[in-house]
């Protein structure tokens, strides 16, 4: 918590160093709720298959002729499928921060939907932290900042309490 | 029942890195492939190409291209992309011409020169491409997904580094002596293991790099191998296999976010990677036990250890015993990747898939010397392109 002087500003000084809010680095794929964030998808409401990243116009599934689909919060926890790092910045358009640090990547499954979502894992953790079966949970963390705007994106955050 | 067609003669432009125009190296595959068929230029009657996206304009339009290069003959033209599978769409287009009786003799050709590095999304901001979109937002590059795959089976079957590196090592003496490949030395586990880190856990000599190369195949009908062939009887095209994937696709892929949800609709009964393979066997009327050779996608080492099982060389968890009892070595029941697989050529993306096809092809000829799959009668190529393209030939002498 940053904490502002009230007269801070008065008699010339500088002005006080105000945390900027925090924006979402893609419009309408996550929910910006602190505590318990979430990925948001879409349900088909003829089918309810759940589509991340989210369907809308027409059913993916074949067999559904469905046109209506309902926004829809994903489950927060899983289970990795699999796991790795990337230990070369990559390309653009990644924005790599200076220096580059090496971060690890999730392919998680879901608990609710039967579906394997990818995402970076969080910060402080590697692939030695991680294995396939084990307990992950969303988080946001900032990808980059914009002008001193983080831009925030979910990660995957293991769960050490449980065993891997 | 599907009707065969030949391939009346092949060619290649060796891989390698020179930045040159693709045009150069796709006329060079061209004029090898008409020479092996004893076919002239103008008597083509149908051109497909397999398209490079990344070089502008005249890549979009690789058929159309190569035809201007070789002197416009009229010859209809079709350029197809499929990314990696682009060269078996391109095959499947010439086939289709012919099995319909529109046409006797169609050459196919891919070519392609390759930026260094990471092969990276267009440029722009495109917040609707999943291609794009991947590198923003989570960094993962194709290797990324390499090594998803390589970890699974590390952490399921208790697959061990050593046994990855293994892959690279038996493919880099596959490669030794072809002069097609870009990488022509032998390497060792220690060596594998000793280079860079790059996507945990594949190192760097496990990852396919991107090279420069062209490929060209001089498809044609039954009728006019028989008259044409001389005394060289002609590989036929048993099947050609693009399907794409079933809803729901349970295994993520490049350059997806995440697999479709398989809650309300149960999972198909085969995986797409495996379904590739399995289109090809359907349509020939053929079985895995059958082959004798095949030349799969190694875009990662471990990835080679995976195409065992989904073309139905072994059942899964298994791979790792049939590279190490040298089933999958030249010498061994069914050679994989004797060229020496992307792991000595790199990947030259609309060529590759035509490059397996010139393997196979001189594999059931005879003429790959230094590399020779003995009495081989019947090869499998198979790969798999992004955007959900699988890709699988089977050829038979």
């Amino acid at each position: 918590m940053s904490s502002i002087a009230p007269d801070a500003s008065v008699g010339g000084e500088r002005a006080p160093h105000v945390a900027p809010m925090p924006v979402a680095a893609i419009e309408g794929w996550f929910t910006l709720d602190p505590e318990r964030p979430a990925l948001l998808g879409t349900r088909c409401r003829q089918c309810g298959t759940v589509f991340f990243p989210r369907a809308e116009g027409f059913c993916r599934n074949p067999e559904c002729r469905g046109r209506e689909f309902e926004e829809t919060e994903l489950s927060r926890h899983g289970t990795v499928w699999s796991y790795t790092d990337a230990q070369y910045r990559p390309p653009p358009p990644y924005v790599a921060a200076e220096p580059f640090e090496p971060f690890a990547i999730a392919a998680v499954e879901l608990d609710e939907e039967a579906m394997v979502v990818l995402g970076q894992v969080a910060k402080g953790f590697g692939v030695s932290d991680l294995s396939v079966g084990c307990r992950v949970e969303l988080v946001l963390e900032p990808l980059y900042e914009v002008e001193g705007v983080p831009h925030l994106i979910w990660r995957w955050r293991p769960d050490r309490r449980e065993p891997g | 029942m599907t009707g065969d067609v030949a391939v009346l003669g092949v060619g290649m432009h060796e891989w390698g890195k020179w930045g040159d125009n693709f045009s150069t190296y796709s006329v060079e595959a061209a004029l090898m492939a008409l020479d092996d068929a004893g076919v002239e230029w103008p008597e083509i009657q149908f051109v497909a190409g397999g398209e490079t996206v990344r070089n502008g304009y005249p890549g979009y339009v690789a058929a159309a291209t190569l035809s201007q290069a070789l002197g416009w003959n009229g010859a209809r033209v079709a350029s197809c992309y499929a990314a990696c599978a682009s060269g078996a769409t391109a095959l499947e287009a010439a086939r289709t011409r012919i099995l319909a009786g529109l046409c006797d003799v169609a050459l196919v050709v891919g070519g392609d020169t390759t930026p260094k590095g990471f092969l990276a999304p267009t440029g722009g901001e495109r917040w609707d491409d999943p291609d794009w979109l991947r590198f923003r937002l989570v960094g993962a590059t194709n290797p990324t997904y390499f090594a998803l795959y390589a970890r699974r089976r590390m952490d399921l079957y208790g697959a061990t580094d050593a046994q990855f590196a293994q892959v690279k090592v038996k493919n880099s003496r596959h490669g030794l002596s072809n002069p097609n490949a870009r990488y022509r030395k032998e390497v060792t586990v220690e060596e594998v293991l000793a280079s860079p880190m790059v996507a945990d856990p594949l190192h760097l000599l496990e990852i396919c790099a991107t090279s420069d190369g062209a490929a060209a195949v001089v498809l044609c009908s039954m009728e006019f191998a028989k008259k044409r062939s001389g005394a060289r009887s002609p590989v036929r095209i048993r099947a050609i296999s693009t399907v794409t994937p079933r809803f729901p696709n349970t295994v993520i892929e490049m350059p997806n976010f995440s697999t479709d949800s398989c809650a309300t609709v149960g999972e198909p009964a085969f995986s797409f990677r495996d379904s590739i393979a399995i289109g090809a066997y359907e349509e020939a009327g053929a079985d895995p036990v059958d082959l004798d050779l095949a030349e799969v996608y190694d875009l990662s080492s471990a990835l080679e250890l995976d195409w065992y099982e989904n073309i139905g060389l072994c059942a899964p968890g298994e791979a790792e015993k049939l590279l190490a009892d040298g089933t999958t070595t030249i010498g061994g029941r069914v050679p994989v990747n004797p060229s020496g697989g992307l792991a000595c050529f790199g990947e030259a993306v609309p060529a590759q898939a035509l490059a397996q096809v010139c393997e196979v092809t001189w594999q059931l000829q005879g003429r790959a010397e230094g590399r020779q799959v003995e009495g081989a009668k019947l090869g499998l190529t198979v790969n798999q392109g992004l955007f959900g393209h699988g890709s699988a030939v089977l050829l038979a002498r």
